[in-house]
């Protein structure tokens, strides 16, 4: 019982973070601008998943696991929308709702204000991305894909990087 | 979602929501030669229920067909034993009718083989109430100019000849009757001798002498000589052969199934037939010619024969011209 009220004392102290109005969709649709289009011309930065950024980002700070889920479908299926047509509607839609709720339910956890935890979490959540992705294609497209490539990895890693940048910007948007 | 702690709403929502993009992925998704996603997933979620159902129906609908639903068999059965035992009797009609076409179509093609000899044909409605007489009524009479001594035929062979004539009906007398008798001739040897009724189901050819040369399953045929029966209408054959004093005892089985008539012909003429148009004479027994005449008058055809002209009924047992002559003498 101690441990519960603990808990709830230490969601208590969490603070839950309002935005600029027109940041998230401004955000949101600047990402997936982003993603459409530079990769065009820098083949590099389709490694860069802002998407997933933006939705790691507002997931952990508005710490609504429902505002965050949603939030995280509609950008999965906007970049779907995307992706052309050989990625179906629902692809990126999954994970990003998974990781979309899970974002919002740690952030309203935890205190992920700190830039380390930041890169950690994005880390993770990348995988969890990948992972989902990955399963959906199996399962449920029956396509082929590998588990882990280094390629990958070093995917994880710079989107981590440019998260703690890109979060550290959008931290500005927040209502004062 | 009112029902729901509001901590676990988000969970809901991620399900369903996931949920929804799922099916939405699904929608979108065709597998190679399985068609859309949705469709095999549908058809693999539903196919395990329909065919446990159908299953379950099946047997369910067995039992109720085997085990519940017999409360009207007992009534269908009862009514299909009717209706079966209908169509015996139909099929056993049926088949009966196919015989006596088979026979009516018998005496037509006789008929009209033999078109310039008047014709008519009956039908046996009744036999002899006693084994004394062997006799049978036909549904002609002389309203269809049926008269007495006419001769009565079948395709196979001689029946006999009418012996009395009502309005709507005749009797016949059967060759079988023993004062029955026809003018016959062997056919091979072309003895002549006249063949008669002894009460039984054979004949008994009474004048063939001994030294005349008969065979067991001889053919007898019609000699004419009586003038009732054309020429060479089959009588019978020959069964048994005994010599006896002076004459040989001949037995012969009738062509006509006489115990079984259906239908017969009669021969609607008292006038002399020529069925065959053979110039043939037939070679008369010396025997029967030697016959004293008063003998030959009396036999076979008893009460009904050695009438004179008009009537051309002559004494079936007369076995030659001669002796049909020495027949009427008496009378």
């Amino acid at each position: 019982m101690n441990d519960a009220f603990d808990i709830r004392n230490m969601e208590s102290h969490i603070e839950v973070h309002k935005f600029r109005g027109g940041a998230i969709v401004g955000a949101t649709l600047l990402a997936l601008m982003f993603q459409a289009f530079v990769p065009v011309y820098f083949a590099k930065a389709a490694m860069i998943d802002l998407p997933l950024l933006i939705t790691i980002y507002f997931g952990l700070s508005r710490r609504n696991p429902s505002t965050g889920l949603l939030l995280g479908m509609i950008i999965g299926l906007l970049q779907d929308s995307l992706s052309g047509p050989t990625v179906p509607l629902g692809l990126y839609g999954i994970a990003k709702t998974v990781i979309g709720y899970l974002a919002s339910s740690i952030g309203a956890r935890l205190d992920t204000e700190h830039p380390a935890a930041r890169f950690a979490l994005t880390i993770i959540f990348f995988g969890l991305h990948q992972g989902i992705v990955l399963l959906t294609r199996r399962i449920l497209l029956a396509q082929s894909s590998v588990w882990f490539t280094m390629h990958l990895a070093a995917a994880a890693v710079v989107n981590a990087i440019v998260a703690v940048f890109l979060f550290a910007l959008l931290d500005h948007l927040r209502k004062s | 979602m009112a029902g729901i702690p509001s901590r676990h709403k988000s969970i809901f929502l991620l399900a369903g929501v996931v949920l929804l993009q799922i099916l939405l992925l699904a929608l979108q998704i065709k597998r190679d030669s399985e068609g859309r996603l949705i469709r095999v997933w549908t058809v693999g979620a539903f196919s395990p229920f329909e065919r446990a159902g159908n299953h379950g129906i099946g047997h369910l609908r067995e039992a109720w067909r085997h085990y519940f639903a017999l409360q009207n068999a007992s009534r269908e059965n009862e009514q299909l034993r009717r209706e079966n035992d209908d169509l015996k009797i139909k099929v056993t009609q049926l088949q009966s009718k196919a015989i006596e076409a088979d026979r009516l179509a018998l005496l037509l093609n006789f008929h009209k083989s033999h078109e310039s000899v008047p014709m008519l044909g009956a039908r046996v409605i009744a036999t002899s109430a006693g084994t004394a007489s062997a006799t049978i009524m036909l549904d002609r009479g002389s309203k269809d100019h049926i008269k007495k001594n006419m001769g009565v035929i079948t395709p196979e062979g001689v029946v006999g000849k009418v012996v009395e004539v009502y309005d709507n009906t005749s009797e016949v007398l059967l060759l079988t009757d023993k004062d029955s008798g026809v003018g016959a001739m062997l056919g091979n040897s072309r003895v002549q001798s006249p063949v008669g009724g002894a009460g039984e189901p054979l004949l008994v050819m009474k004048y063939v002498a001994n030294d005349d040369v008969v065979s067991v399953g001889e053919r007898v045929v019609t000699s004419g000589m009586d003038k009732i029966f054309p020429r060479d209408l089959p009588i019978g054959t020959i069964t048994d052969i005994k010599p006896g004093n002076p004459f040989k005892s001949i037995r012969i089985r009738p062509s006509a199934h006489l115990e079984r008539l259906e239908e017969v012909i009669v021969l609607l003429t008292l006038q002399p037939l020529q069925l065959n148009q053979e110039t043939e004479t037939a070679k008369p027994s010396a025997s029967v010619a030697t016959k004293p005449a008063a003998e030959a008058a009396k036999s076979p055809v008893s009460g009904t024969v050695a009438k004179p002209a008009p009537a051309p009924v002559s004494s079936a047992a007369v076995p030659t011209s001669t002796n049909a002559a020495a027949a009427v003498k008496p009378e």
